[in-house]
């Protein structure tokens, strides 16, 4: 095993150890199963739209409670000391926090096939390609939060600032183009373009277009990249 | 060999490692002692790699340590101050998660012999947080040794253990001592003083001393201090120093009628005793007792780290 994969294997199990990863998978299948099957016999339609719409929304709020304390516990309990101090870069230290984010993230995203399946039992007429587009925009939508949750986690030794940050981060990358009639004309195209919710509504449409899909990796590169930075600097410090 | 060539750490405008030059060999342990905030842990993290100087350059076997962090870090053992552990892990699957990373191969089998060493039979199946300090302290150091490095530097080993805890880390300590470079931090000086070849005091980020214990001891002080004791009443003592010359009374303690208790101080080159043991059998006083005031350690500590290290004691110097 290489040394991201030892991280991601020790974060993945101090999940399951520490029960956090239960609860977040049965909360969150909790609200997205209600949000799905409350509307589904007014709605009438066999699609996941309901489903899709709703992920990103409480991803805002599960993903940073997942990521909050991969880097600041590690501050907070000193153990970031032994961690830089074994033979392993910072790169590989942050890629393995975020895969057992995204691990975490896919396993919750794996769940929610039950409802895929309901869809298949009772619909006809199923739209396979958009709900395929829709669990990849959704898998990268999960991945860009986590990344945006592991910078905050890097720059404090407290969760709960590194959970607010993230939350606010998150929370207005995504409602970006809600609020583009406030704003001058001149950027809004560009503000459209930064914002998440653009992107992944796009992908909800069934359309995998390589733009969104640079989009979102490009987001989540940057935030780790900035990570990385953070953990270099506090050498510095 | 570590070589430490001009390091200074700064935290924002404080100056916690100020210009500090020495040189471990191969094999030695060493003791690194000062009060708490003097740099000690300061400087064993810049060669750890865990911060990065201001100035100045740490080799390891000549490597230079930012430019071969990576490499360095697989020749050092490290058990940072205050222990960090992963608290809610078994001690298997830590020993297991730290043993992957430093790539130690036939786990099993060094895991037995780690767990002979450090003694942890009984808790390798136990949560972490469960264990006690003194068994929490023995993770660490099996954490730090856990891939037989060629240096092993521990942060406060000693720090929060009770008086029966140190003796058996002190045990475990001078065990590994015997075939790696070791340094050693701490504030407690019999600790140092019962495991180290080599002890340097650190003060306000300088080395303000540096040598063996004894070099230490006898660089603190030029003179000799001799405890008398004796029926000579205070008089006759006075008298007796008066006479002999050079020397000096530091103190004088009437115990009782006819016995008491004089600390005498004379230069140290020159052993007067003889004399004084002359002297007052010559004039027909019995004698007690007399000895050489020890100087303890802590004489030495504060006197370096209280009154300032004063550069004509310097035991480097002499």
């Amino acid at each position: 095993m290489n040394y991201t994969q030892l991280i991601s294997k020790k974060e993945t199990n101090a999940y399951f150890d520490s029960f956090s990863g239960y609860i977040f998978l049965i909360v969150f299948l909790l609200f997205s199963g209600w949000f799905f099957a409350s509307p589904l016999f007014l709605a009438q339609t066999s699609d996941l739209r309901t489903l899709f719409n709703i992920i990103p929304i409480l991803f805002i709020f599960f993903v940073p409670v997942i990521t909050m304390g991969l880097l600041a516990s590690e501050r907070s309990s000193g153990t970031i000391e032994l961690l830089l101090t074994f033979p392993l870069t910072e790169t590989q230290i942050i890629m393995g926090k975020f895969w057992a984010a995204l691990k975490l993230i896919a396993i919750g995203l794996l769940f929610t096939f039950i409802h895929f399946i309901t869809i298949i039992a009772l619909g006809t007429n199923i739209d396979f390609g958009a709900i395929f587009s829709g669990y990849l925009g959704l898998l990268l939508l999960g991945g860009a939060y986590a990344s945006i949750g592991i910078f905050t986690s890097s720059l404090f030794k407290n969760q709960q600032v590194s959970f607010i940050l993230s939350y606010v981060i998150i929370f207005v990358l995504y409602m970006l183009q809600y609020f583009l009639f406030f704003i001058p004309a001149a950027f809004a195209g560009f503000l459209q373009n930064i914002s998440i919710g653009y992107h992944y509504s796009s992908m909800t449409r069934g359309v995998i277009d390589t733009r969104d899909v640079i989009y979102f990796l490009g987001l989540i590169i940057v935030f780790l990249r900035l990570a990385v930075k953070c953990l270099k600097m506090s050498k510095w410090k | 060999m570590i070589r430490l060539e001009n390091l200074v750490k700064d935290y924002g405008t404080v100056r916690a490692v100020d210009h500090v030059n020495f040189e471990i060999r191969d094999g030695e342990i060493l003791g690194f002692l000062g009060p708490n905030g003097a740099g000690k842990s300061t400087t064993l993290k810049m060669i750890t790699c865990y911060l990065s100087p201001t100035e100045g350059n740490i080799y390891v076997d000549g490597d230079n340590v930012i430019e071969n962090s990576l490499e360095i870090r697989k020749r050092i053992g490290y058990l940072p101050e205050q222990n960090p552990l992963y608290e809610e892990m078994l001690v298997y699957d830590y020993l297991k998660f730290v043993a992957d990373i430093r790539q130690v191969k036939n786990f099993k089998a060094r895991l037995k012999e780690i767990i002979e060493l450090c003694g942890l039979h009984g808790v390798v199946q136990k949560p972490i947080q469960t264990l006690s300090k003194g068994y929490k302290q023995r993770v660490g150091i099996a954490q730090a040794i856990i891939h037989d490095p060629e240096i092993l530097i521990l942060d406060e080993p000693n720090s929060g253990l009770d008086p029966n805890q140190i003796v058996e880390i002190r045990e475990l300590i001078k065990e590994l001592g015997k075939e790696k470079t070791l340094i050693i931090s701490s504030h407690i000086l019999q600790e140092v003083q019962a495991v180290c070849d080599r002890i340097m005091i650190i003060h306000e980020g300088k080395i303000v001393a540096d040598g063996t214990v004894d070099q230490l001891k006898s660089g603190y002080n030029k003179s000799m201090s001799v405890i008398l004791k004796s029926d000579a009443n205070e008089e006759a003592i006075n008298v007796m120093v008066e006479k002999l010359g050079n020397m000096k009374l530091s103190r004088l303690n009437r115990i009782s009628e006819t016995f008491s208790e004089a600390v005498v101080e004379f230069d140290r080159q020159f052993d007067r005793r003889p004399e004084i043991f002359k002297y007052i059998k010559n004039n027909g006083y019995m004698l007690f007792e007399l000895h050489r005031e020890d100087i303890s350690l802590e004489d030495v500590f504060r006197k370096f780290t209280i009154e300032g290290g004063n550069n004509e004691l310097h035991p480097i110097d002499q």
